[in-house]
């Protein structure tokens, strides 16, 4: 039976490991060697300038003004995003009221808000940006926010929002919150469920409340979860890339208030054809990205509780 | 849904009898503390809800409405039923050919990626050779690499490919969409190969069946909740892509729904139907709607499988 092993095994690696090589491993590689040139696109007309690209990046005010952007997105994003979620999974999971020989229970209805919360997960960004460039519109009367505002007399909150300088990336990350919070309140809701109930019952007869049940028991041991999360979270703050070029004034306005580093990289590449300069931001954000993923496990990480 | 909705109904029973009994016994102080918090809870779920649930219910009657109602009365139903807002944004908006576009695409690359994806991630779970450690890590190592970093890469594999230039063909993002899903199906599909039992396969093997007939007709059927998870996962993912496209399919004839409603969207100001807009926006969003609907669980746990150990 084995003389056919390593031809079967050949047989099923191949093409997928091609694909995967030629179109994921290649451009990777290629990414470092592209960064180091001053490629305009054209065939054989790159020159290696070394590491000038990467000294441009780092004198470059557009450039810190995106990364700015984006590591404001990042300390904002994620703690809010995960946050809501672990609190609305708690409301679901455990936060019913109490019942006859039942310790924990969640609220009514918990599938059918998970159902609603869930959504905005499985939706095109595309589709989401337009809703809400929809409900930013400026205009006090017809805009959805502010005619919102207004009805209910809250005429002093209302805004340009998305023309606003000060505000128009919160707005935009408050989109990101939006959209996210869902998956995570799922996520945490099955972590939620596989704790065992006889801990939940143990800290009841202790009397612990809500509150300390939350802090004392849900959040160590759901702490794996929080943190691989984060990760994620954060990795989207580093992104933004579609809302941001659906959303916001002038892509990245007003006056460059809502730049992001993928926005500056796609331009530089497909409107500049400046595509080493481009290159050389891409690996900036890899490094970006890996520092951040790196940190994160580092410090968040507490003695791991087995249950 | 049916069977949902008795759980519901069997699940609000109890809840609500437990509440006349509590109003009905005597005032200990604590339930009423218990209910001001329910009331408290319950209703910042309403209010989520409705903040998630109600811009999603606007583009579903605002593509009944025309471009002048969207436009100076966002909140407001609609009074005539716009049905042509839907044969604009098909028709004049192209949205027609952008789903077809987007269903050939994603027809091919989730069929490629699932039959690729689980062949490599069998050969890696199940098989001891030299280099397996390496090609799956290889393959793992995919999922944290930044999109960003590569498309300007990729850009030029695609437009120098050998032969003809892959860009704005079906063909080059379908292979590219396939390349790109690989890491996480490997990952996930290897994982639930592990989980399956040896013995059905070993005596398939001691009956005479090649090690290929083994895996088709022994392993895939064994293996179907896993594979219509990550089917699912690939299939919302791919549906709903939007940088992939815009890089490598810059060819409006080409165009996937994303781009299509992108390009509208990006077109903003008075003069721009809106109700096709909006029309454009239900009908790429149906599909998605229908397998959301019907599958929640495994679209749910599917899209959360990375993320939990």
């Amino acid at each position: 039976m084995q003389h056919g092993k390593y031809r079967f095994i050949v047989g099923f690696l191949a093409l997928p490991l091609l694909i995967y090589g030629v179109f994921v491993i290649s451009p990777f590689v290629q990414a470092f060697q592209i960064s180091m040139t001053d490629w305009s696109g054209l065939v054989g007309t790159a020159e290696f300038v070394g590491l000038d690209n990467f000294g441009k990046l780092w004198e470059s005010d557009d450039f810190w003004n995106a990364l700015r952007h984006n590591v404001y997105m990042l300390a904002f994003v994620p703690l809010v995003t995960l946050a809501l979620g672990l609190f609305f999974a708690f409301m679901l999971n455990v936060g019913g009221r109490r019942r006859k020989n039942e310790v924990v229970t969640g609220v009514a209805g918990s599938k059918f808000y998970k159902f609603v919360f869930f959504f905005p997960q499985v939706i095109s960004i595309t589709i989401i940006a337009v809703i809400w460039f929809n409900i930013y519109n400026p205009d006090p009367d017809d805009g959805m926010l502010n005619s919102l505002l207004g009805a209910v007399g809250l005429d002093f909150l209302q805004n340009a929002w998305l023309g606003e300088k000060s505000l128009a990336l919160w707005c935009i990350s408050a989109v990101m919150v939006w959209g996210h919070v869902g998956f995570y309140v799922v996520l945490f809701s099955a972590a939620m469920a596989s704790v065992p109930r006889d801990i939940y019952e143990a800290a009841l007869l202790d009397g612990a409340g809500r509150f300390h049940t939350f802090f004392r028991i849900t959040l160590p041991l759901l702490w794996d979860t929080v943190q691989t999360g984060w990760v994620y979270m954060g990795i989207i703050a580093l992104d933004a890339f579609a809302l941001v070029q659906i959303m916001s004034v002038n892509m990245g306005g007003p006056d460059g208030a809502t730049d992001v580093m993928p926005l500056r990289l796609y331009l530089t590449a497909f409107r500049d054809s400046q595509f080493g300069y481009a290159a050389a931001m891409g690996v900036a954000m890899l490094i970006v990205t890996m520092t951040f993923a790196v940190l994160t496990m580092r410090f968040a990480r507490r003695e791991r509780i087995e249950y | 849904m049916t069977t949902e909705e008795i759980e519901k109904v069997t699940e609000r029973g109890p809840a609500a009898s437990a509440g006349v009994t509590r109003r009905l016994g005597p005032a200990t102080g604590r339930p009423s503390e218990a209910s001001v918090l329910n009331v408290f809870s319950h209703g910042i779920l309403v209010v989520w809800a409705l903040m998630v649930g109600v811009p999603l219910l606007w583009v579903l009657w605002s593509a009944f409405k025309d471009s002048n109602g969207i436009l100076t009365d966002p909140w407001g139903l609609p009074t005539v039923l716009h049905w042509e807002n839907w044969s604009n944004a098909w028709n004049d908006a192209n949205m027609g050919q952008y789903f077809v576009n987007t269903a050939i695409v994603v027809g091919g690359s989730v069929v490629g990626t699932m039959v690729l994806g689980s062949m490599a991630a069998y050969v890696l779970a199940r098989f001891t050779f030299p280099g397996n450690r390496f090609i799956y890590y290889l393959f793992v190592a995919g999922m944290s690499f930044p999109v960003f970093m590569l498309v300007i890469p990729l850009f030029f594999v695609l437009r120098d490919f050998p032969g003809s230039s892959l860009l704005a063909t079906y063909h080059g993002l379908i292979l590219v969409y396939i390349a790109y899903s690989l890491p996480f199906t490997v990952f996930f599909m290897t994982a639930f190969f592990r989980t399956l039992p040896t013995s059905v396969a070993e005596a398939a093997m001691i009956d005479g069946a090649s090690h290929t007939r083994t895996f088709f007709q022994v392993m895939v059927p064994m293996a179907k909740p896993g594979l219509i998870s990550i089917g699912i996962f690939n299939f919302l993912g791919q549906w709903n892509q939007y940088l992939l496209p815009m890089v490598l399919n810059q060819q409006e004839d080409k165009y996937v729904l994303t781009q299509g409603l992108a390009m509208i969207a990006l077109q903003q100001g008075y003069e721009n139907d809106w109700g096709a807009l909006m029309a454009g926006m239900m009908i790429a969003m149906l599909p998605v709607l229908i397998v959301y609907s019907i599958f929640q669980r495994q679209v749910q746990s599917g899209l959360t499988a990375g993320a939990l150990k």
